[in-house]
């Protein structure tokens, strides 16, 4: 299990969730993905994109301006 | 045991291709949903960038439309390739700037190849004739079908009983008899199909959902390419035309000014590529500044931009310049009278 980190910052819907799509897919179950948005729509698209792809959102912040959801990656 | 055979569906978040796959679902077939960026699109959380609109829901629509299926969505980012379509449409464009039957084969062509690359065995719309006035024109849809080389796995389960029959219903993958022979552009009957199947809360039907099809967008976009002698662009650019007050005082130079704290807010993530005007004596927006301008330029521009801050009758307002260089400079400047700011530098 190995833990990453993206940067989806300055970016509006659907970005944030490309960026987080793309990279998942390059990861293994198991990995853990950290992204950082300014988007808030991402506190809602990302979730309901791991619903759809079988993944977890284990924690989700805010901290200023930005949202940070920390997904474990599933399959 | 025969084989279950498998859709990749164009979800673009709006009710009819929501219905088109649910149709094929209901059918056996196994669907996943297709969803292309351009840059192009107007989603609720485009417009939530203004403050009014911050506690307003916020939704991709097509990652919905994939939940209230059960189906994969895959995303696929089209805004470099998409360049091409927009610059050079071999249909031409429709009222504004929206090259849309182009773009319809365009999309279908990459689900084509999204369809070969995966195993797939079939495509899915939910195109309906004579709904949209460019591209669902009776005598275009068949032009789709032929450019986009989806040639006769091209299925539109909404208006299936008005066109020939493609591979699928010959092969027996699908039922003809359980599609539906929509037409036109009233949307009561997808409404109705829609309460049957018990969804609710769907984008509005005949919503716009590209850009491209608004004017005043179109406007600043042709604006930009006429100001840069060429038509190129990036995602910035594309973005920031969805921002703010643009004004041109001059052929050189334009100002995205912000209207309000969320659009600040936004723009305050493009102040390291822009030569900006902060207002620092009174409440104001932040201002990009996209050109090349002189001295004299900035201080015209900052008395424009001090125009819409909270010192507008003041004698003087107090402004920071910041050049696209990073030098700073302030300034006392007299805030452009009302009257001097012309309508035809409202881009």
């Amino acid at each position: 299990m190995s833990f990453y980190t993206l940067d989806a910052r300055n970016t509006l819907c659907p970005m944030p969730v490309i960026k987080t799509q793309n990279r998942v897919a390059e990861l293994q179950a198991g990995d853990e993905l950290e992204v950082t948005c300014t988007d808030p729509g991402a506190l809602n698209d990302i979730p309901a994109w791991c619903r759809i792809n079988g993944h977890s959102v284990k924690q989700t912040h805010e901290e200023g301006s930005e949202v940070i959801i920390l997904i474990e990656v599933n399959q | 045991m025969s084989t279950q055979r498998k859709a990749v569906a164009l979800i673009s978040g709006g009710l009819d291709s929501l219905l088109a796959a649910k149709l094929m679902l209901d059918q056996g077939i196994h669907v996943e949903g297709i969803n292309f960026y351009t840059g192009f699109c107007v989603e609720g959380h485009t417009h939530a960038i203004r403050k009014k609109d911050k506690d307003k829901p916020k939704r991709n629509n097509a990652l919905w439309s994939a939940e209230q299926l059960g189906i994969k969505l895959h995303i696929i980012d089209i805004i470099e390739e998409y360049k091409d379509i927009l610059i050079n449409p071999k249909h031409g464009y429709g009222a504004n700037m929206n090259p849309c039957l182009d773009c319809k084969i365009f999309m279908v062509g990459k689900a084509k190849q999204w369809m070969e690359d995966n195993g797939f065995d079939f495509i899915i719309t939910g195109e309906v004739i004579g709904q949209r006035p460019m591209s669902q024109r009776k005598d275009l849809l068949p032009v789709v079908v032929r450019e986009s080389g989806a040639d006769d796995r091209l299925v539109r389960p909404l208006c299936a009983k008005n066109l020939a029959p493609t591979l699928p219903e010959r092969e027996g993958w699908i039922d003809r008899d359980k599609m539906k022979d929509f037409s036109g552009r009233n949307r009561k009957p997808q409404m109705a199909l829609a309460a049957e199947y018990g969804f609710e809360d769907y984008a509005t039907p005949a919503g716009g959902c590209c850009f491209l099809t608004d004017k005043n967008y179109s406007d600043k976009l042709v604006d930009l390419w006429q100001a840069r002698n060429r038509k190129e662009y990036d995602l910035d650019d594309i973005m920031l035309l969805k921002v703010g007050r643009h004004i041109r005082p001059k052929p050189h130079y334009k100002l995205i000014v912000s209207r309000e704290e969320g659009e600040n807010k936004f723009l305050s993530g493009y102040k390291k590529h822009f030569g900006h005007i902060e207002i620092k004596s009174h409440r104001g927006p932040l201002t990009l500044l996209d050109g090349k301008l002189s001295d004299e330029d900035f201080q015209y521009a900052a008395s424009i931009a001090a125009r819409f801050s909270q010192g507008r009758d003041a004698d003087t307002v107090n402004v920071k310049i910041t050049t696209q260089d990073g030098e700073e400079k302030t300034y006392d400047i007299k805030p452009m009278p009302a009257s001097e700011i012309k309508q035809e530098w409202y881009v």
